[in-house]
């Protein structure tokens, strides 16, 4: 199959390339950039005039909720989901039933994705054991099992001296250690920031130090360790400062947040709602403009979108009581984009976020479109609006704080691998 | 969802959830309304006719004594028929959820809920969720709001005191954990009153507490000094188990109202406690039974506030429509 992308705007931000630009792929790869190979003879043109091209999405943090969760979403959805919001490369969260702690389960999850033939699927495997925080996986045969690194998901992991024995462990192999930073005591029970908002509402509240403190203890333990650590969504003001002050240092840390906590605050939650409970909460406006600033400066690498499929039922309980979660992988691009024009920054460095710099984390070589490259590719109208609601996502998972909203930037055409994987329906 | 979910097209109650984001006029609309039912209590045949064949139900998820019967007097004297529901110790152990549990009750032909529940939100999550010819009334929700009983306060205090605006009023004890206070304070400050102080341990004062516009004492000796309005809150028993008090013997000690300490307020000041009371834990018996409490007069101004509150929203449709 070759394929012959025309007209478009190429975007590909680690080749440093924006130009109107042809894309040539053939057998899954990409073959050339700008101007036709010889012998070059198209199966397909995709006529992108008006549209950017830019690499597949990679996403850090997507929860497909298999093993275990089925009924709140299944592997063909939430595929279906990352897709058409141009997601070709995923990280999920080892937080399944069981949690993967096992190579088999690993292996298992590794196998139904590829053979839905869509997005990559990259798991992380369970730092400890069950994820109950005593006893660590083995985390050297689940790399070999196709891990990309080890993760605590939310679950607390309280003993420190546990933590330090797992990066050390990590750090024997050089694997990355992904940690969510919240302290277990002063989160407990928690479901919003603790702010004006939590007071109002009598809402049991996290404070921000809950993530300062634990961070503190990560980075000091980094230090100790040499693991190299990727921090997952930061919430706070006081976390970036920590996360600044480390770069500065030299400490080997990455960090991203999650899309929606780049736009929101407690304030949205407005009277308890519960599409707004989310796991970190969301903070004050004041630690919103951080996250804004700390994606604009460079000491937040990278942006989620934290998807996590919750059915209906489990949000029509009591705000602390409702699940936390939004569904997100169809929002991750039009999010990102709808910062992106609100702090001016470029496109490019925009899709940096979700393309390059998520791969540079992960330490592969994809995220980029040169020659020779595997052909995920995402074809966008970066102009169309769309409106956010439960009939236009395909994930299982429609509750988001953005339902009702009206969002730029919609996918066109998503290939992994250079086949088409993904094509909008035409519009009458 | 950003709408005041509690007031139909013509910004008139449908429910009454919290006291927050109510104009002052509704407030002193339900504080007039309520004095018209004051003598209904004093006549031979305690009930007027306004509500008649209308069925409201009591659906309680948390144990309540005090609330939940003045609520039923409040509906009886309105001739309401009034049903009665301890849920949590049916339904809800069966698993049935809050709002199938709603549902069922609304097939029954419900005209209003009262609701206590123990999650902050849930009179809300049900107001959302029922038919717009049904009225709910929030008797509590977790730390939240608790509505009638900032009203009656206000009652109370308008009736002693006549003129809010010159007030000084002081709110002491365990405001965290306490839905009475967030609605005391909201209706203090929506009826103009321009000094109200909440008095407790750091460890029982909401984080930024005085967004809510009060000022926040740690000391009850320069709290209360020159208020006109004492209210006492109930402090639960649990709270000595977690960190957040070392003993009920030093919270007496520092933050129990005494004759003493009583004596700092203005000469003529009142006090108030929503109840029930823990005698010796926040208050001294010879205040609670002394010539300033009105604490009995809430009980009973509470019922007169419940009637206003239930036949004002009975009188209100959803659409807007009288």
């Amino acid at each position: 199959m070759k394929i012959h992308i025309k007209n478009g705007r190429l975007i590909d931000p680690k080749n440093h390339i924006d130009a109107q630009c042809d894309v040539f792929i053939a057998a899954g790869k990409v073959v050339a950039v700008g101007a036709m190979p010889e012998n070059f003879t198209a199966n397909r043109t995709i006529d992108a005039a008006g549209l950017v091209i830019c690499p597949g999405l990679v996403d850090l943090s997507a929860r497909l909720r298999e093993p275990g969760y089925e009924y709140k979403a299944t592997l063909e959805s939430e595929m279906l989901a990352a897709v058409a919001g141009g997601v070709t490369s995923l990280v999920c969260p080892p937080d399944t039933d069981p949690p993967l702690d096992e190579p088999g389960l690993v292996e298992m999850l590794k196998h139904r994705a590829r053979s839905l033939n869509q997005a990559r699927v990259y798991p992380l495997g369970a730092l400890t054991q069950k994820l109950e925080g005593e006893r660590l996986t083995e985390m050297a045969e689940l790399h070999d099992a196709g891990c990309i690194g080890f993760s605590h998901a939310d679950m607390p992991l309280s003993d420190t001296l546990v933590l330090m024995r797992a990066m050390q462990y990590a750090a024997t192999f050089g694997f990355t250690v992904w940690l969510r930073p919240q302290d277990a005591f002063l989160a407990k029970d928690g479901v919003a920031h603790d702010g004006e908002v939590a007071s109002r509402l009598g809402l049991p509240a996290i404070p921000s130090c809950a993530e300062s403190i634990a961070l503190s203890a990560i980075l000091s333990l980094a230090r100790e360790t040499g693991a190299r650590i990727h921090i997952c969504r930061l919430s706070s003001r006081e976390g970036i400062a920590l996360i600044r002050a480390a770069k500065m240092e030299g400490l080997p840390v990455t960090c991203d947040i999650a899309v929606h906590h780049a736009h929101l605050s407690e304030m949205d939650i407005g009277f308890f709602d519960s599409n707004c409970h989310l796991v970190p909460p969301l903070r004050s406006q004041r630690d919103r403009d951080a996250l804004r600033e700390g994606l604009v400066d460079g000491t937040i690498d990278a942006i989620c979108s934290d998807h996590t499929p919750v059915d209906d039922d489990a949000k029509l309980l009591p705000f602390a009581e409702a699940e936390a979660g939004a569904t997100g992988l169809e929002l991750l691009l039009p999010l990102t984009l709808k910062w992106a024009k609100e702090t001016g920054v470029s496109l490019p460095a925009a899709i940096a976020r979700i393309t390059s710099e998520p791969t540079r984390i992960l330490a592969l070589n994809n995220g980029h479109l040169g020659a020779g490259q595997p052909a995920d590719v995402c074809i966008f109208d970066p102009e169309r609006y769309w409106k956010v609601e439960p009939g236009s996502l395909k994930s299982q998972g429609r509750n988001t704080p953005f339902l009702g909203l009206e969002l730029q930037g919609k996918v066109k055409y998503t290939l992994v691998e250079g086949h088409v994987v993904y094509e909008a329906p035409t519009e009458i | 969802m950003r709408n005041n979910p509690q007031l139909n097209k013509n910004g008139e109650l449908q429910h009454l959830l919290t006291i927050e984001g109510l104009p002052a006029t509704t407030l002193r609309h339900i504080l007039d309304t309520a004095e018209t039912f004051l003598d209904v209590a004093e006549r031979e045949v305690k009930k007027v006719p306004l509500l008649q064949g209308k069925a409201i139900f009591n659906l309680f998820f948390e144990p309540s004594t005090r609330t939940r019967t003045t609520f039923e007097i409040a509906a009886k004297r309105l001739s309401a028929d009034v049903i009665n529901l301890n849920v949590g110790t049916s339904s809800q152990s069966k698993g049935e959820t809050l709002l199938d549990t709603v549902d069922n009750l609304a097939a029954m032909q419900a005209d209003m809920f009262v609701v206590r529940h123990g999650q902050s939100g849930a009179a809300h999550l049900i107001a959302r969720h029922v038919a717009p010819h049904i009225h709910v009334v929030n008797a509590g929700d977790g730390r939240h709001a608790h509505p009638t009983q900032g009203l009656l306060d206000m009652f109370t205090i308008r009736h002693y005191k006549k003129d809010l605006t010159r007030l000084r009023v002081a709110i002491v004890g365990d405001l965290l954990h306490s839905r009475v206070a967030r609605s005391q304070i909201h209706a203090l400050t929506t009826l103009g009153v321009p000094e109200v102080r909440i008095i407790g341990p750091k460890t029982l004062i909401p984080t930024c507490a005085e967004r809510m516009g009060v000022q926040v004492y740690h000391d009850m000796a320069t709290g209360l000094k020159d208020v006109d309005v004492i209210i006492m809150l109930r402090l639960q028993n649990e709270r000595m188990r977690g960190a957040l008090l070392p003993s009920a013997q030093e919270y007496f000690k520092y933050y129990g109202l005494t004759a003493e300490k009583l004596a700092l307020a203005r000469p003529d000041a009142i006090v108030m406690h929503p109840g029930p009371m823990n005698r010796g834990v926040e208050i001294e018996s010879s205040v609670a039974d002394g010539v300033q409490s009105v604490i009995l007069s809430q009980v009973t101004f509470g019922i007169a506030v419940r009637m206003a509150v239930m036949s004002i929203l009975m009188g209100n449709k959803a659409g807007g429509e009288a």
